[in-house]
């Protein structure tokens, strides 16, 4: 029998496997976009699994914003790469330390 | 059973997926693997009866935001060599944060364990996953719903400042321009003499 | 009444504003016009009050007439107390001054500040109006800070003469210095009574006796002992005693008519009427009272002394002026209040008329003012020479003459009095008397005497005053003259005054002096018995022989008594000792403040030393923000981990 638990543990696998990606990726922007992703479907997965196993479907409205932000996000932050990409014919972050302090 | 089966099997293929994601060099691949992590979720969703939101994971998220990702990936010439380089300087330390982490998020689950709900069977025969969200969505979360519209409007038009870049010498036409010209922009009266054509 | 009493003070105020502002407008006649004539209503209106409290007696009025504000009940308003002290007062200020205002046309006439002169010392007298018709101290502070003010501005008149720059400046530090004492004074009454108002203050004057202050822990001292002596170190600052007075003689640098009115006549005595006002406190501290009357013995017998051996013609007056005032605080330190004012009051005439004198002779010299380029100006200014042997006679206390009583009365209620260390005093009242008569004529007979030691260009020029100088001097000899007949007997020993002098039992010498009077001729007769007159009879022969008879022998005796001599001319180094001490020190403070406080301290510690200290931090800090976005993700994953752990480890 699958219980709550289950789903849980998966979506910790999940969001740790993307935080180890934020530090093996760290030079690839679009990677590291990616892991946030990773991170976001893992919250989301808790957020559906918590909402069908409590029977409150605001779990899942929660989902459907978060998806939401996360499609805007990903909008912008891919036409920010698109704009640094142009501007520098790269998106290696090693590059991009114009805010040092 | 069957559903422990189908579990096993999609957890085993996302967590596969997941970490192929961080482990590719080549970013068409980890998006690849990315598309792949969000259809197996999706289907994980589905065996949680959340149906609309894993349709919607696979319309919007794989239909679009990877597309868009792909696209991306694909339109930036991106050298994947220099990508590689100092690929395992952090893995220790992300490992452990990793390790933390999931230790953490398994130590409340272990711990709280006991006290985690049983499935509770849906409400209704007929219950419709897609109906219920849609009574809630439009009526006691309307604002927030209003306000995702607009933050995506917001993010349309951000998308397109950022990436709109004006090049000269690209015909074009004003129509603004065009509507509001009168007559006398156009045609000069001139009065003149009438010519003896004899 | 109430209506005549804000007449009074409000006529030269707006005569002094239209002077002022206006002045150019109306003219130099209408300048002095307008002033004239609303001085000389004030003056009528107050002959007028002065004549009602004479038949009526106690107090006439004591009201207020607006109240500026209420402030933890302590009320503080603006208000009249009109008793006998304060008509006297009243018409006191208001004749010399109207005198001066006449006299002023003549010796201004060629100045171009002309208006401007009009207009403060119209402003003057509704100052001083405003300092003795006070029912509360607010009012008084209010008075005593506008006299000082006014006289602040006229003593820098010409204020294109760094020597008149130097001496208002000098003057209004040292009155700060007395205010400072003054406002305490006040402020301790407040503490202790919880009101400004006099009547209130003497009712309640038993809380001021109780208390106690401790200015050095573990030291009680009594209440009414500081606030008096606080009071009293006010009124040496006003009134020019030891060791405040050395702004009174620089104040000479003003015009002369300034230095009748406020610096002799009115001005200054607002610290013998502040005194006499609050002789129910005085009367409570012994130790006060014998404070003042030692201040004004010394002041008294030092500042003749200088007067001496100075030459120009005002200083001597001015020295004579500070000496004068230190007797009346030694009337006033004997409880003989009614005495200290009597003296006020004629002085104020012979001193005015003094100073007016010596203005007509520096108008007459076309404003030399040393007295060892002078001589023999009898037979060419005859008035002038009348009158200020009229006014010195009335100064060195000759019989009959207004000084003559007054003085007198003075000594012998010092030789009366109980106090402790009256018997030095007496001594120091006493030898003043020969002093004064020594410079009195020394003066008179170097200027008026003699030989002519002026040159031909001089000789040509002089004549006689304008007569609207000689009219003022006139109008003014004959008070000085006979005023001190007329009121000694009512006014010393007639309990004239009333409430508004309160004196103990005890402290009361008048009333025992007045068991001997029978009358003022009686008095007069009785003097050719007595020390006062012969000292200065002698003192009048001294003068006469040095400067007349043998005129080298001054020159010798300063030569052999050369050590004295410097101490007098210098007198007694009380500038040099400001100037060392305070000024030169207050220097060395503000530079030390200044090097260590401001710029070790402040500027490079607080100021410099907090930049260097963010500069030398950020530096460090600047390391963290490494520009590169991997690091600020790391960042916020490992506290995101660490976030986790200190919920879990805290739950």
């Amino acid at each position: 029998m699958i219980g709550l638990s289950h789903y849980l543990v998966l979506s910790a696998i999940l969001f740790s496997l993307a935080v180890a990606g934020f530090f093996l990726n760290r030079k690839n922007v679009i990677i590291l976009l990616m892991c946030i992703e990773l991170m976001l479907l893992a919250v989301n997965f808790n957020f559906v699994a918590f909402s069908r196993y409590l029977n409150n479907i605001d779990g899942q409205v929660f989902v459907f914003f978060i998806l939401t932000v996360a499609a805007a996000e990903a909008a912008i932050g891919l036409a920010i790469l698109v704009v640094l990409f142009r501007n520098r014919r790269s998106i290696d972050v090693d590059d991009l330390d114009l805010m040092k302090g | 059973m069957i559903e422990s089966g189908i579990f096993y099997v999609f957890a085993s293929i996302l967590i596969a997926a997941a970490i192929g994601v961080i482990g590719f060099r080549n970013p068409v691949y980890a998006a690849l693997c990315l598309v792949l992590a969000f259809v197996t979720s999706a289907v994980l969703w589905v065996l949680l009866e959340a149906e609309f939101l894993g349709i919607v994971l696979v319309l919007v998220y794989v239909g679009a935001v990877m597309v868009l990702f792909l696209f991306v990936v694909m339109m930036l010439d991106i050298n994947t060599e220099q990508m590689r380089e100092g690929f395992t300087r952090y893995a220790p330390l992300g490992l452990l944060i990793a390790l933390t982490v999931a230790g953490e998020i398994g130590y409340v689950v272990w711990t709280r364990r006991a006290g985690l709900p049983e499935k509770m069977p849906l409400p209704t025969e007929d219950y419709s996953n897609t109906e219920a969200l849609g009574a809630v969505l439009y009526t006691d979360h309307v604002y927030a719903f209003e306000l995702a519209a607009i933050i995506l409007l917001v993010a349309i038009v951000a998308a397109i400042a950022l990436t709109m870049r004006k090049r000269p010498g690209i015909k074009a036409q004003n129509i603004a321009k065009q509507v509001a010209t009168r007559a006398e922009d156009r045609i000069r009266m001139v009065s003149m003499k009438a010519e003896d054509p004899s | 009444m109430k209506a005549a009493l804000i007449t009074i003070v409000l006529a030269p105020l707006v005569a002094s504003v239209i002077a002022g502002l206006f002045g150019r407008r109306i003219g130099r006649a209408g300048a002095h016009w307008i002033t004239i004539l609303a001085v000389g209503l004030s003056f009528a209106l107050s002959a007028w009050v002065l004549w009602q409290s004479m038949s009526f007696g106690g107090v006439l009025f004591n009201e207020s007439i607006y109240t500026w504000m209420v402030s933890d009940g302590l009320r503080m308003e603006v208000g009249f107390l009109v008793d006998r002290l304060t008509a006297l007062m009243m018409t006191v200020v208001t004749f010399v001054s109207w005198m001066v205002h006449i006299y002023t046309i003549g010796y201004m006439q060629d100045d171009p500040g002309y208006q401007r002169f009009f207009s403060y010392i119209s402003l003057f007298t509704f100052s001083m109006l405003m300092l003795v018709m006070a029912n509360n101290f607010l009012q008084l502070f209010f008075g005593w800070e506008a006299v000082g003010l006014v006289s602040y501005l006229l003593i820098g008149f010409w204020y294109k003469k760094p020597t008149a720059i130097y001496a208002n400046l000098k003057a209004f530090l040292v009155n700060r210095v007395g205010d400072f004492g003054f406002i305490l004074g006040i402020a301790s009454i407040v503490y202790f009574t919880g009101s400004l108002d006099y009547g209130q203050v003497f009712e309640r004057s038993g809380a001021l006796s109780q208390g106690t202050v401790e200015i050095f822990s573990g030291n009680a001292w009594s209440a009414i002992t500081v606030t008096c002596i606080l009071l009293f170190i006010g009124a040496m600052g006003k009134s020019a005693q030891i060791p405040l007075h050395v702004w009174l003689p620089d104040s000479m640098e003003g015009p002369t008519p300034i230095s009748a009115l406020i610096h002799a006549a009115t001005m200054v005595t607002a610290g013998i009427f502040m005194v006499a006002r609050m002789s129910p406190l005085f009367e409570l501290s012994e130790v006060a009272l014998v404070t003042v009357l030692v201040i004004g013995a010394l002041t008294a017998f030092l500042m003749g002394l200088v007067g001496v051996v100075q030459n120009d013609i005002k200083r001597i007056i001015a020295y004579s002026t500070l000496s004068q005032l230190g007797y009346m605080f030694v009337a006033l330190g004997a409880s003989a209040y009614a005495a200290g004012i009597f003296h006020l009051m004629t002085h104020a005439f012979f001193k005015a008329l003094l100073f007016l004198a010596a203005g007509s002779v520096i108008i007459g010299m076309h404003h030399e003012q040393d007295i060892r380029k002078m001589g023999g100006l009898r037979k060419y200014m005859p008035i002038t020479y009348w009158t200020a042997l009229l006014g010195s006679l009335a100064l060195i206390g000759f019989p009959g003459f207004s000084g003559f009583y007054s003085k007198d009365a003075i000594i012998e209620a010092v030789h009366l009095s109980h106090l402790p260390g009256h018997g030095i005093v007496y001594l120091a009242v006493l030898s003043g008397v020969f002093i004064t008569a020594l410079y009195s004529f020394r003066l008179i007979f170097l200027v008026f005497h003699g030989q002519e030691r002026f040159d031909e260009h001089t000789r040509s020029q002089l004549k006689e005053s304008p007569w609207v100088v000689t009219v003022p001097l006139i109008l003014l000899a004959i008070p000085s003259v006979v005023i001190g007949m007329l009121t000694i007997g009512p006014l010393l020993f007639g309990d004239w005054f009333g409430s508004a002098l309160q004196v103990l039992p005890r402290h009361d010498v008048l009333s025992e002096l007045g068991k001997e009077f029978h009358g003022p001729l009686a008095m007069m007769t009785h003097a050719l018995q007595q020390w006062p007159l012969w000292f200065a009879l002698a003192g009048v022969a001294t003068a006469w022989f040095f400067y007349l008879k043998r005129p080298d022998l001054p020159q010798s005796i300063a030569q052999t008594l050369a050590p004295l001599y410097r101490i007098l001319d210098r007198k007694y180094y009380f500038d040099e000792f400001n100037q060392q001490v305070f000024a030169n020190g207050a220097q060395q403070a503000g530079r030390l403040f200044w090097r260590v406080g401001d710029e070790t301290i402040i500027d490079r510690t607080v100021v410099n030393g907090s930049a260097r200290a963010v500069d030398w931090i950020s530096g460090r800090l600047r390391g963290i923000q490494s520009g590169y976005l991997y690091h600020y993700a790391f960042a916020m994953v490992i506290g995101l981990a660490v976030l986790l752990a200190w919920l879990i480890l805290g739950a």
